[in-house]
């Protein structure tokens, strides 16, 4: 039993753990380490650093334009991605309808968008989510009808994250409901967001942020060639980006990062109070949650040796969602909790409480969130049930 | 034995309950927070017509003569509109420290006007390194002929960017956190060297910073004897925080029955979500806090009226329980409400802010808990 990388990989860990250092704008740092969410400039900014560096494809084959990498490499820059909290790249372009595209798309698909995603040129959003289809996102009803060279689509979608910046859409959409199980008839569509019919309404998060809208299709002409793959196949094509999605949730490093930070915080007198390392209930609390991620990250390590040794990734990425997003959650409540009184706040101006106390509750309600996107914990529950114990 | 409320919090709670279904729906209470100030003139001054801001004054000085009780049966109806009006900063808290301390004529000054809604006050009792404990007070008051020079800084002071009357606790003799030497002096907001940052809080009321920059105040300001302010700030922010604790109890069963109601409308998978049992055990459990929570209230109540030796002992034990409990519940709510739970629009976000803000008051659970190892228990 060992853990230890090879020469290369060594190497390799050095490399990324260098970039990191000297290449992440310090404004950008900055940001992430204040807690609040990132500009759309920043982000953008930061994927072209990585593009430059040919790392932004970091699922990509080699032809594509992507980086290649082995899981253990993939895994390596992950940590050390985290470990710097560096921003995490928005994932609806690189992580998702990239991988879609290029694996089931056609070559004139895969020419007319891929260089634009890897290279951050055009942002996309995610629609699959509807007000009636949310964890049943099979009984989604958006129509696309076909009409000769387009599609005629109608419907609504709903809770699309950042689509307020977004040039384009893949949406799963209704292509037939005559068929025999629901999933059968949902096509996977590329959509225009310039395309007459298609209106954004921003829907404001407790916290006050807007991040997410709901977005009417009013007959939205989409051409024909946007079916990726073929007409009723969208579902299948929709879960293997789903998978994509939830391995990417367990975010360890990051979590360890604000971790060290915390106990850091703890050790020295904020505001002039006491250090907080003189409470035992909290440092009791912040240990338990240590142990927690001590834990989440053998679970990672031990699907990685799996998946490395040639099995494919299952539903261990439903523990990963689970363990990574409650552990998230917890360190928010640790991070509100060592602000105190200086949680409260609402978003005062400087001078009012040290670091980043008066981001503490918003980041801590904002983050509800994580356990009810990405498929909800329940539902990941559901399919642990299903599949690894077979009820 | 009789848990029942008599005839006088029963009109209570049915008068508060009337004017919330009536005239306090989400909207208009998200429309008084939005506002300038944070919450309604009107309203306010439609609190003091009806007596309620006169619930726990001795009738000698105007009130109504009510005890815990009677506090505990309004925040929790308050509690279901989630009103925005300063009525812990005010009547709670302003008016905790003057019943308790100001002579006849600081009576006359002061608590009559704030009782008939005339006059916005509030308690300073938080300093930025002071956390929970209320004896850490560096903010000084020095002697200047017959008057006092104050200097020193408050941290979130409820109601604080309104309030023309700011009670300051602030040391005139001992060391950083003792309990002697403290004096409470009533400030008029304007005087010379007062300023005051005021913000928005995460619960949609209104709170302010106030800093003290050689702040000149006479003799006559000062409320009790000099250098015994202690004692009634601790009552003071005892009765607070049972009647916190009284609202978080409200909340916790708004939003169980909210959540109960919905579980029972949102369809998904061709059913109910409330016919998953994953889900109707949590909504069981959400109703066992409540419970339980309702409970433990009604003892902490009973047991800080009847002011004997563990009356301490039950503030800090509903406070860790509404801590712990409410935070169970808040956190179920919105995610049985699914991306609904998470938005703007929909009032249980608002409901949960506002339990959560309440955990961080006067001691969240791990302060009471500690407060509740360390005493001689029972
Ligand atoms: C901030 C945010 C960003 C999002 N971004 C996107 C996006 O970019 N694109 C997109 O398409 N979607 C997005 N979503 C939508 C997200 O995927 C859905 O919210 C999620 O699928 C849950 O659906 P719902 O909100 O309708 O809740 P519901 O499905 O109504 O669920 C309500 C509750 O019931 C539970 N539940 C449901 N079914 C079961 C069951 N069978 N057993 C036990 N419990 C169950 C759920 O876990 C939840 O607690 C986002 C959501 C949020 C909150």
């Amino acid at each position: 039993m060992h853990v230890t990388f090879s020469e290369e990989e060594l190497a390799f860990q050095e490399e990324v753990r260098a970039f990191f250092r000297d290449e992440l704008p310090d404004d950008i740092r900055e940001a992430m380490d204040s807690g609040a969410e990132l500009e759309p400039e920043m982000q953008i900014r930061w994927q072209k650093i990585l593009f430059n560096k040919g790392w932004a494809g970091v699922n990509w084959p080699v032809e594509y334009g992507g980086t290649d990498w082995s899981p253990v490499q993939k895994y390596i820059f992950a940590r050390e991605e985290g470990s710097a909290n560096a921003p995490v790249v928005i994932p609806f372009g690189l992580r998702m309808v990239g991988p879609v595209i290029y694996t089931f798309g056609s070559d004139e698909q895969k020419k007319r968008f891929l260089p634009d995603i890897l290279e951050s040129n055009v942002w996309w959003c995610q629609g699959y989510s509807e007000p009636g289809a949310g964890s049943d996102l099979a009984s989604l009803k958006m129509s696309a009808d076909l009409a000769g060279d387009h599609y005629l689509v109608n419907g609504t979608k709903t809770w699309t994250t950042l689509g307020q910046h977004a040039d384009w859409i893949f949406c799963l959409v209704r292509t037939s409901s005559d068929v025999a199980r629901r999933q059968e008839g949902i096509s996977f569509l590329l959509i225009d967001m310039q395309s007459p019919g298609v209106s954004v309404k921003p829907i404001i998060l407790l916290d006050g942020t807007h991040e997410v809208n709901e977005i009417h299709f009013d007959n939205v002409e989409v051409p024909v060639e946007n079916l990726v793959g073929e007409e009723g196949k969208g579902w299948t094509y929709g879960k293997v980006l789903l998978q994509h999605e939830r391995t990417n949730s367990a975010n360890t490093f990051r979590s360890e990062y604000r971790l060290r930070r915390l106990r850091e915080q703890a050790a020295r007198p904020v505001r002039g109070a006491a250090p907080l390392a003189n409470d035992k209930n909290f440092m009791r609390r912040l240990a338990a949650v240590e142990v927690d991620l001590k834990a989440l990250e053998y679970i990672e390590l031990r699907t990685l040796a799996a998946v490395t040794s040639g099995k494919a990734p299952g539903p261990e990425s439903s523990f990963l969602k689970i363990k990574g997003t409650e552990i998230h959650q917890a360190i928010d409540t640790l991070y509100m909790d060592a602000a105190g009184y200086y949680a409260l706040p609402y978003n005062p101006g400087p001078g009012v409480g040290e670091g980043s106390e008066t981001q503490s509750a918003l980041a801590y309600f904002n983050f509800r969130k994580a356990t009810i996107y990405a498929g909800s914990n329940e539902i990941q529950k559901n399919i642990i049930a299903k599949h690894v114990l077979g009820l | 034995m009789d848990f029942s409320l008599n005839e006088i919090q029963t009109m209570l709670a049915d008068s508060v309950g009337k004017f919330i279904d009536n005239e306090y729906d989400f909207d208009t209470r998200q429309s008084y927070a939005g506002s300038d100030k944070g919450y309604s003139d009107a309203v306010w001054s439609m609190f003091a017509e009806l007596g309620w801001t006169a619930v726990p004054f001795a009738e000698e000085d105007g009130g109504f003569g009510g005890g815990p009780p009677d506090t505990m049966v309004l925040m929790q109806s308050l509690a279901r509109g989630l009103v925005v009006e300063p009525y812990l900063a005010n009547i709670i808290l302003a008016g905790g420290i003057l019943k308790r301390t100001a002579s006849a004529e600081q009576k006359d000054e002061w608590l009559q006007p704030v009782i008939a809604g005339e006059l916005q006050a509030t308690l300073a009792f938080n300093e930025p390194q002071a956390r929970y404990d209320l004896a850490n007070v560096t903010t000084t008051a020095t002697r200047d002929g017959d008057a006092w020079i104050l200097n020193g800084k408050k941290g979130l002071v409820l109601n604080g960017g309104t309030a023309e009357l700011l009670i300051v606790p602030a040391r005139t003799a001992g060391g950083a956190a003792d309990r002697d030497g403290i004096t409470l002096f009533a400030v008029d907001a304007n005087t010379r060297g007062v300023s005051r940052n005021a913000y928005a809080t995460v619960d949609g009321l209104q709170a302010a910073e106030v800093a003290l920059d050689n702040v000149r105040v006479d003799d006559g300001r000062v409320l009790g004897e000099p250098g015994e302010g202690y004692p009634a700030l601790d009552a003071t922010i005892d009765d607070a925080t049972l009647a916190v604790s009284a609202e978080a109890v409200g909340i916790m069963q708004v939003l169980t029955d909210k959540t109960v109601e919905y579980s029972k409308n949102r369809k998904q998978f061709g059913v109910p979500i409330g016919t998953f049992q994953a889900l109707q055990h949590r909504m069981v459990d959400m109703l066992m806090a409540c419970e339980e929570a309702q409970s433990l209230l009604v003892w902490s109540v009973m047991t800080r009226a009847a002011d004997g030796d563990d009356s301490k002992r039950a503030v800090s034990s509903i406070k860790y329980l509404v801590g712990t409990k409410g935070r169970l519940v808040g956190e179920e709510a919105v995610q049985i409400h699914g991306g609904m739970g998470v938005t703007w629009e929909l009032d249980v976000a608002h409901y949960f802010k506002r339990l959560t803000t309440i955990g961080q008051l006067f001691g969240n659970a791990d302060w009471h808990l500690d407060q509740l190892a360390s005493s001689p228990g029972t």
